[in-house]
């Protein structure tokens, strides 16, 4: 337990950009965008995104820009709204918003929307819920929100509510807490979280919550440190975060780290890597950890980049 | 990375992850080389089901499979000779969907893929269910395969009935599978709703499943699979009719009013209103929320010109328009000394509908009647407004006012005339009944939370039936018993205590509430004794009392004046429904934001507020700031121009949560002081922004 080894963390971070030959990483080079996004978030709620130089970043992302307007996970990989929202994201950590053709962008996730107001995810047609939202918090943070039918939209993720309070992926899918985030996030974008029954949904989420005070992400599972940022976010847009013991949480995250080279993991005493250590962190600064800058938990970007945003533009 | 223990790699394992990532990086690099020069060569397709088996989350390289598949497709439609027949084209890329999920069960590619195959037109239904039938056998919640069953029940329209059999044998085989409950319900509302042949008697269907369910709890009380169904249950049996439980004014009273005038003191044989306006508010509150209270379902009658049209409000934040509480203005009989009568008539007309979708088809009415003060003056003296200060010597409980406490406890008193009473069937009250009985022996070999959370849901569940359509408190309300079981759990599942705390508030207030007896001890009139010219007001002391949170305003419609102070409140959620409250104490709570208050925003009369020592400002967390309207979401419109006040007010900007709460209220009196928030500029802020307001902080602000 103890505390959270800031410093280690941050070492833990910027190497992981240096180690681009282990099997790990391999595997992961599809999805290096969202893995930019982890990182970059965890420093800037660490306070040091400086650590980092933007003019190797931004240009980088804008090569994983396709000619449709999306982003792909790397260089030359395809188009995807998975990647597409991390692109936005990691240019908004900047300040950099205004290197990207905004109407274009707005135009290639807006062609993603069915008639049914659901999203795919990219031409091949896999619909989710994760991708309204994405569609939603992308346009959102572009302020193109008018690109789209909001209202169709809002109407497809409430199709995809359950009978426990929960959302799943599309209409008639079990509640999991990761598609619960996405649909409670877009509503909250979208102004619309009275389509939630708080209280159900509160009492679910809530006993996420296991006796080690980690968080699973459906009943009868384990506790997995990724869960603090998906229920733990969705308890704050719908206030009922009061329903767990948030100290036994931070200590569960804690536990979690590897203290002697930094790096968060799902569980204690498993690898690390920088997924759970985006997810421990954020959900450290969800529940208010001294020294971390606040993470907003529907947009997933601390408060005074979306604040610049919404406030000031 | 999940579930992969740490620990430093062996030199060995080190050489060995590194051979094994120089090859998946060649196999990688190669795709992207043939997926960008469209190479779709039988050595190319190849290489790209080596990719695919070893990581089936290359998305790209789905992409590619996909476009070679068409490709091949085309050639053969072209009649070339090479070509290869459709069928083993796509029985290939079956073969590589089970390779792939092998090796990863939870490959979103993988799932897609095999759908789109299937879109080609391929592979039966059966073999379908087959090979799900062999995944789900290997793990039973994995939710991707879940998802797939449902499409594939859907294609070859197997029937409800059918999976819904196929949940009871999982649950037989395994009761702790999650996502074959979550199925059962999911099938079985389907199946009651459209009343299909065996499912048309939703109470004897809830009947069996309460006891279904039943079995699972006894089995593991711990195991959570089907605690959620039985709260499912539990809603259904519960669903009614919607109906109106009480009004403002309330049914049967004498309405006095007067226009902003000091001189006419309020008589306390009457219900005393005062309004520049010459209008009075008319409040229906109901059992739930609702939608589509109007002019057509709603119907009011006077015997002077009340005007006709009635324009009805939701008292209620909710957007989708749904509200226990309704509001429509009423004009002022023309001056004269007689009262005149006012009849409301609700549902007569269809057309009223819960958020559940039930019907309000029982109609009922209310009169009362309204006379305008005698001694009215067109012209009204200024009126100074003084301090209340909420000196306890000011407060005079009913008792020491006998009369007062006759017109109290008619307020108190719900009484409605309705015409067809609806009532509750027996079978749902036999069936509750039941389920406490089982409770209770659960709870004899077992001391499990969750039996005694469903006890204490039902004994509430079995008090709402039971007063379900009459209005008279019950005689075995079970308070006692449900408070005494919340206790207990917020002792032995501490990490949700919160939750407990929420649950046990509702309780109290209504146990406080719903009887005349214990409402009118916490009743009294407030009078400000140093400044006799002040009217006196209808006050409501709950403070003290742990509350976390608000409920049973219909039995509070009648109040001027509210204290909720030293309470353990975080939000004010259902206060909207007090359009007659004028004075609002709230010191001393859990507030932890300005966007927790906003239900405020809708009591127009309000003048005094004190929400003074609360954690307004202490949270970097703001967990209502998208439960309101706020900049942050697309629902303030023009409510938030920011391009006007962008250059202009840096403090608009830095308070927007205040500004929006503050702006359109009308207060007097405020008072803040003991918030992290305040400073000298949020206070100077407030001042300039409210400009009726003449008390700060105690203080005279001019």
């Amino acid at each position: 337990m103890g505390e959270l080894v800031v410093e280690k963390h941050i070492k833990y971070i910027i190497s992981i950009e240096k180690k681009k030959d282990d099997f790990a990483s391999v595997v992961m080079e599809h999805l290096r965008l969202n893995g930019a996004y982890w990182g970059l978030t965890t420093l800037d709620v660490l306070g040091k995104l400086d650590a980092v130089d933007q003019d190797e970043v931004v240009p980088w992302i804008m090569q994983c820009q396709h000619e449709s307007g999306g982003f792909g996970g790397n260089i030359g990989h395809d188009p995807h709204l998975l990647y597409t929202l991390s692109a936005i994201q990691v240019l908004a950590l900047f300040d950099k918003t205004d290197v990207l053709d905004i109407e274009k962008v707005a135009n290639y996730i807006a062609s993603l929307q069915n008639e049914d107001g659901s999203f795919s995810g990219d031409i091949w047609g896999e619909i989710d819920t994760r991708f309204s939202y994405i569609a939603i918090c992308s346009l959102a943070l572009l302020q193109r929100l008018d690109k789209i039918n909001v209202e169709k939209a809002v109407e497809y993720i409430v199709s995809c509510k359950n009978l426990d309070g929960g959302f799943g992926c599309t209409p008639g899918a079990e509640s999991h807490a990761g598609q619960i985030f996405c649909c409670v996030g877009a509503l909250a974008i979208t102004g619309s979280l009275d389509h939630v029954d708080k209280d159900l949904l509160g009492w679910w989420l809530c006993e996420r919550q296991v006796k080690s005070g980690g968080l699973n992400g459906r009943p009868e599972k384990l506790p997995d440190v990724c869960y603090s940022w998906w229920v733990l976010s969705s308890l704050i847009m719908i206030d009922r975060v009061h329903w767990i013991d948030k100290k036994k949480l931070v200590n569960f995250i804690l536990d979690c780290q590897d203290k002697e080279n930094g790096g968060i993991s799902d569980r204690p005493d498993d690898a690390v890597d920088v997924f759970h250590t985006y997810f421990g962190v954020a959900g450290l600064s969800l529940l208010e950890y001294p020294g971390l800058k606040a993470i907003d938990p529907a947009y997933a970007l601390p408060v005074d980049v979306v604040n610049k945003i919404f406030l000031t533009k | 990375m999940h579930g992969i223990p740490r620990k430093a790699p062996t030199q060995e394992e080190r050489d060995g992850s590194s051979i094994k990532a120089a090859k998946l990086r060649d196999l990688q690099s190669q795709l992207l080389h043939f997926h960008y020069n469209k190479i779709y060569t039988k050595e190319a397709i190849e290489i790209s089901a080596q990719l695919l088996e070893s990581n089936p989350e290359h998305y790209t390289g789905w992409n590619y499979r996909k476009l070679a598949v068409q490709h091949l497709l085309d050639r053969h439609q072209e009649n070339e000779v090479d070509s290869e027949l459709p069928q083993s084209v796509l029985d290939e890329e079956l073969r590589l969907v089970e390779n792939a999920l092998k090796r990863n069960f939870k490959a979103y590619g993988a799932w897609h893929h095999r759908k789109w195959v299937l879109s080609k037109g391929h592979s039966s239904p059966d073999r379908e269910l087959r090979l799900l039938g062999k995944l789900q056998k290997l793990d039973s919640r994995n939710f991707h395969a879940w998802n797939y069953r449902r499409f594939i029940t859907e294609l070859k329209k197997i029937p409800d009935e059918d999976e819904l059999q196929y949940t009871t044998d999982m649950i037989y085989d395994n009761f702790s599978n999650y996502s074959a409950w979550h199925n059962r319900s999911m099938l079985l509302s389907k199946l009651l709703e459209k009343r299909a042949k065996g499912y048309d008697k939703t109470e004897n269907v809830l009947s069996e499943e309460f006891e279904f369910v039943r079995n699972a709890l006894f089995t593991d009380p711990d195991d959570q699979s089907g605690w959620f169904y039985h709260l499912w249950l539990l809603g259904q049996t519960l669903k009614r009719e919607p109906l109106v439980i009480s009004s403002s004014p309330p049914h049967g009273s004498n309405l006095s009013l007067s226009i902003d005038n000091p001189d006419c003191q309020p008589s306390f044989s009457k219900i005393y209103h005062q309004s520049k306006e010459r209008t009075f508010p008319l409040i229906l509150y109901f059992s739930e929320a609702v939608v589509g209270v109007s002019s057509s379902t709603v119907t009011v009658e006077f015997d002077y010109d009340g005007g006709d049209g009635l324009i009805w409000h939701p008292l209620s934040a909710n957007k989708l328009g749904f509200s226990q509480a309704w509001l429509a203005y009423i004009k002022y009989p023309h001056d004269s000394l007689e009262s005149c009568h006012v009849k409301v008539t609700v549902a007569q007309f269809p057309g009223i509908i819960s958020s559940s979708g039930m019907p309000c088809s029982q109609s009922c009415f209310i009169s009362f009647t309204a006379s305008v003060c005698s001694n009215n003056q067109e012209h009204s003296k200024v009126q100074t407004t003084h301090k209340i200060s909420w000196n306890e010597e000011n407060f005079k409980a009913h008792s020491t006012h006998p009369e007062d406490a006759n017109l109290l406890a008619s307020l108190c008193k719900l009484n409605i005339t309705k015409e067809n009473m609806p009532t509750t069937p027996m079978l749902c009250i036999e069936t509750i009944s039941n389920e406490i009985a089982c409770s209770r022996e659960l709870l004899s070999s077992s001391n499990c939370k969750i039996g005694k959370l469903i006890l204490a849901r039902l004994l509430v569940a079995h008090n709402t039936l039971m007063t379900y359509g009459c209005m008279d408190s019950i005689t075995e309300a079970h308070y006692e018993e449900i408070l005494a079981l919340y206790h207990d759990l917020m002792k032995m599942d501490h990490a949700h205590i919160g939750y407990y705390e929420d649950e046990y508030s509702l309780v109290v207030m209504k146990q406080l509430t719903s009887n005349t007896e214990s409402l009118l001890k916490l009743c009294g009139n407030y009078e400000e004794l140093s400044l006799p010219s002040i009217s006196s007001y209808t006050c409501v002391r709950l403070k003290g009392l742990s509350l976390s949170r608000v409920s049973c305003m219909e039995h509070l419609l009648w109040v001027q004046m509210l204290d909720l102070s030293h309470n353990k409140l975080r939000s004010i959620e259902g206060l909207e429904a007090l359009q007659l409250l004028s004075c609002l104490k709230l010191s001393k709570n859990r507030f932890s934001s300005f966007t927790a208050l906003e239900p405020l925003k809708m009591l127009k009369s309000l003048q005094v507020l004190d929400v003074s020592y609360n954690e307004i400002g202490a949270h970097s967390i703001d967990t209502r700031r998208y439960m309101c309207s706020s900049p942050l979401n697309s629902t303030t419109g023009s409510e938030w121009q920011l391009k006007r006040f962008a250059e202009e007010d840096a403090d608009m900007k830095h308070f927007w949560d205040a500004y929006l709460l503050f702006k359109d209220l009308n207060l007097v009196q405020l008072d803040i002081v003991g918030n992290a928030v305040v400073d000298e500029r949020l206070k100077a802020f407030l001042v300039k922004l409210m400009s009726a307001l003449k008390w700060f902080d105690g203080e005279s602000c001019h």
